[in-house]
């Protein structure tokens, strides 16, 4: 029972570190949608995606509580998304984007 | 006692290893809206002007609204766990509240935003959808396919949050015992990560 409750206080963030990703997570929505706005051109899309995986990994870090899991969880999570990585990666092998 | 009884006494419980299958889970759902990602990519570069024309049609302040109020729902879903560890029941079951009166917020909007759309004839295999071209056709197929799995998503979340606040009440979760509330706090947040993604690419692209 102990050890259960150990493991649960590793979770155990304050409020304040919650409202901080909010707010983070709220401005770079902003930022998103005014970069959207100005017209970049083409690398308008790498930016958006770019803003997008910073937001998932605050997502995923902390609200998630992935960053105070054991490493057995991050490799899980990392693999799972290099697969998907790689998947995208082979099919744009067929559509040459240059 | 003797061990047998002592081993039937025994509740057996592996918070470690109920966090993991529920990450293993989200690896699942994380194909299944990959694979949408990678077929929107494909035509996307396919069809680069007509989905630059069809994303025009869309509203981009509903879609940053929704934006701004499924971040917000996954705040106090992080905050409902983070009270219930402090023991702070009736602030969990509030913030659990919130999170569902939030997803709701959202399907409204979506539901405004559908309606909007229908009613000037967009919808898969209407006349005025057909007449346009292919490239506009499947960015609007994509749409209503992509953000209604999404919906889907989200009216499920509520109903597991609603169990979850039910559960809470009734002290089935506690502050040494809350592993349901986070699985369906992981849930709730992929589905939040979801719409990060489905967000920029559908109402961004212009």
């Amino acid at each position: 029972m102990e050890q259960i409750q150990e493991q649960h206080l590793e979770h155990n963030s304050g409020y304040g570190i919650y409202i901080l990703v909010w707010l983070a997570l709220m401005a770079l929505t902003g930022v998103t949608v005014t970069l959207a706005g100005i017209n970049l051109g083409g690398i308008t899309v790498a930016t958006v995606l770019v803003i997008a995986s910073i937001k998932s990994y605050l997502v995923l870090t902390r609200f998630m509580h992935l960053s105070s899991e054991s490493i057995t969880f991050k490799i899980f999570v990392g693999v799972a998304i290099l697969f998907l990585g790689i998947s995208f990666l082979l099919l744009f092998s067929d559509y040459p984007l240059l | 006692m003797s061990v047998q009884e002592q081993t039937i006494a025994h509740v057996h419980r592996d918070d470690i290893g109920t966090r993991m299958g529920m990450w293993l889970f989200l690896f699942t759902e994380l194909l299944l809206f990959g694979g949408l990602f990678i077929l929107y990519s494909i035509y996307r570069f396919q069809y680069q002007a007509e989905f630059h024309l069809a994303a025009k049609e869309l509203n981009i302040l509903v879609g940053t609204l929704n934006t701004a109020i499924l971040l917000t729902s996954s705040l106090t879903m992080a905050l409902s766990i983070a009270a219930i560890q402090r023991n702070k029941i009736s602030l969990s079951i509030f913030f659990q509240l919130l999170t569902i009166l939030l997803a709701f917020g959202f399907m409204i909007n979506k539901y405004f935003e559908w309606s909007a759309k229908i009613h000037h004839g967009i919808y898969p295999d209407s006349d005025v959808l057909l007449a346009k071209p292919s490239g506009e056709i499947i960015f609007f197929g994509l749409y209503y396919v992509m953000t209604g799995l999404h919906g889907v998503h989200v009216i499920i979340g509520v109903v597991l949050i609603s169990v979850m606040m039910r559960l809470t009440s009734k002290q089935v979760i506690t502050s040494n015992n809350y592993v349901k509330l986070e699985s369906a706090g992981l849930y709730w947040h992929l589905v939040d990560i979801i719409w990060i993604f489905l967000f920029p690419l559908f109402y961004l692209i212009t």
